[in-house]
């Protein structure tokens, strides 16, 4: 098991892994267009149900998810746990002395679903295919070549260098290498993955001349053709209808 | 790293982060010679692991940002190898958001630069324990800088937002430590073992 492997086989018949990875990425951008510039609560509770909905179709792991959704990160709950008692408005309550705002809780429990809502429709609609699938889907829509050819690689050296760093990880703790706080650990970690640097890029200067010797001048051939089996790249009836289904909802949401 | 997530900046900030970030990438892509593509994404993949390795710092634990040493060993390719790292977080780990994504590249790639541009300015190759100070400034002077960026951009976003600003840049002293020591270490036996690598960055033939 790798570290990228989140599009587990299980997905690899759902509904959403019949999807063309060109739907799910618009459909994850619009949905985090929408999303972030709605500010009716009961309007985010409903993104945040979609989202969810999206997630059991996409056949997410439920606990994981959960477990994603409650794990911002410390100073992004500092930001809310501080906004009911920044955002000045009319006083709910009082503890030790500060004055808790209706419009400050409000805020705090908008922004909290926006979050939770892109990021787990984000896990649903994209993080549920292949990296591989996703730069292929990019590049379609017209994303930079390189950087495409950048996504791809690293994403390829994530899971070979990962490998390695925990051999590495291993023979530093057989030489009885525990990490504790000193300056020890942290430059032993420092020299650690400075040497990871170098074996790494010796390696890419390896690969290099490989592909090199096989003709690469920077250019993949792979991202321009159509190897999805036949279907020639076209989106199909479930894209199209998925499509006009998105576009009905926005501009229903939009009269209202 | 440090991940906004979706929701809570205004737009005019988003905009302006998306802008910047668009800029960067553009500047680093043209930048980047194709068949340098594998090295830089080599050592981006390096960056990406250790950003997710558990350092212990007291009783917590920190993660580090690692754009300083990313600024010294990539040079111009720091801002779309930045907005790689971004997205696969996104998309793997839901840390940041889509909207957000300019934004987060900004506070980390800038710094990142920055870091870089120092770093190279004042050695041009010799004494690896100069290199090693020089090092730990980028590093930490780094991690400072996306503090105080991403204090920033919440500063802006509204001004009930001053105080979580605050708390921004104090949570991420421990991590400045920690990273500046990291960085120097990293950068120490780059200048011993090839310290070509940080003579030029990886984006381009030296």
């Amino acid at each position: 098991m790798s570290i990228l492997d989140t599009a587990t086989p299980r997905t690899a018949r759902s509904l959403m892994a019949r999807l063309d990875p060109r739907t799910r990425v618009i459909l994850a951008l619009l949905f985090a267009l929408a999303t972030v510039a709605i500010d009716e609560i009961t309007a985010l509770a409903a993104a945040l149900g979609v989202a969810l909905t999206l997630a059991v179709l996409a056949r997410l792991p439920l606990g994981a998810t959960m477990r994603r959704m409650l794990g911002l990160e410390g100073f992004m709950l500092a930001v809310l746990v501080l906004l009911p008692v920044t955002v000045p408005g009319r006083p709910v309550a009082e503890l030790f002395g500060l004055v808790v705002s209706a419009e400050g809780l409000a805020r705090a429990v908008a922004i909290a679903l926006k979050a939770n809502a892109v990021a787990v429709a984000l896990l649903a609609l994209v993080g549920s295919m292949e990296i591989v699938a996703l730069g292929r889907a990019l590049a379609r829509l017209g994303a930079p070549e390189r950087l495409v050819h950048l996504l791809l690689f690293t994403v390829r050296y994530i899971e070979v260098l990962e490998r390695e760093y925990r051999r590495l990880r291993l023979a530093m703790r057989a030489r009885a290498f525990r990490p504790t706080t000193s300056l020890h650990c942290w430059r032993s970690l420092g020299y650690l993955f400075g040497m990871l640097m170098v074996r790494s890029l010796e390696r890419a200067e390896r690969i290099d001349a490989a592909m090199r010797c096989r003709g690469f001048t920077g250019r993949f051939h792979a991202l321009d053709g159509d190897d999805d089996g036949g279907r020639g790249g076209a989106p199909g009836a479930l894209d199209w209808g998925v499509g006009a289904a998105t576009v009905t909802v926005v501009a229903l949401a939009g009269l209202i | 790293m440090a991940h906004i997530p979706d929701g809570v900046l205004s737009t005019p900030v988003l905009l302006a982060g998306a802008v910047v970030s668009a800029a960067g990438v553009a500047f680093g892509l043209r930048r980047l010679d194709p068949v340098r593509v594998p090295r830089v994404a080599v050592l981006s993949a390096v960056l990406f692991i250790a950003s997710l390795v558990h350092l212990p710092a007291g009783p917590a634990s920190v993660h580090l940002l690692l754009n300083g040493l990313a600024g010294i060993v990539l040079g111009s390719a720091a801002f779309p190898a930045m907005l790689v790292a971004l997205l696969l977080q996104a998309v793997l780990f839901g840390f940041g958001g889509v909207v957000v994504l300019g934004v987060n590249t900004m506070d980390m790639a800038v710094p990142a630069l920055a870091a870089g541009m120092v770093f190279r300015l004042a050695w041009t190759g010799g004494d690896p324990r100069r290199a090693a100070v020089l090092g730990a400034v980028a590093g930490g002077g780094a991690v400072l800088l996306t503090a105080v960026m991403v204090g920033g951009v919440l500063a802006a976003s509204g001004r009930e937002f001053a105080t979580a600003a605050r708390v921004v840049v104090l949570t991420h002293l421990p991590v400045m430590a920690v990273e500046a020591v990291f960085t120097a270490a990293a950068v120490a036996l780059l200048a011993r073992v090839k310290p070509e690598m940080l003579t030029s960055g990886a984006a381009r033939p030296a």
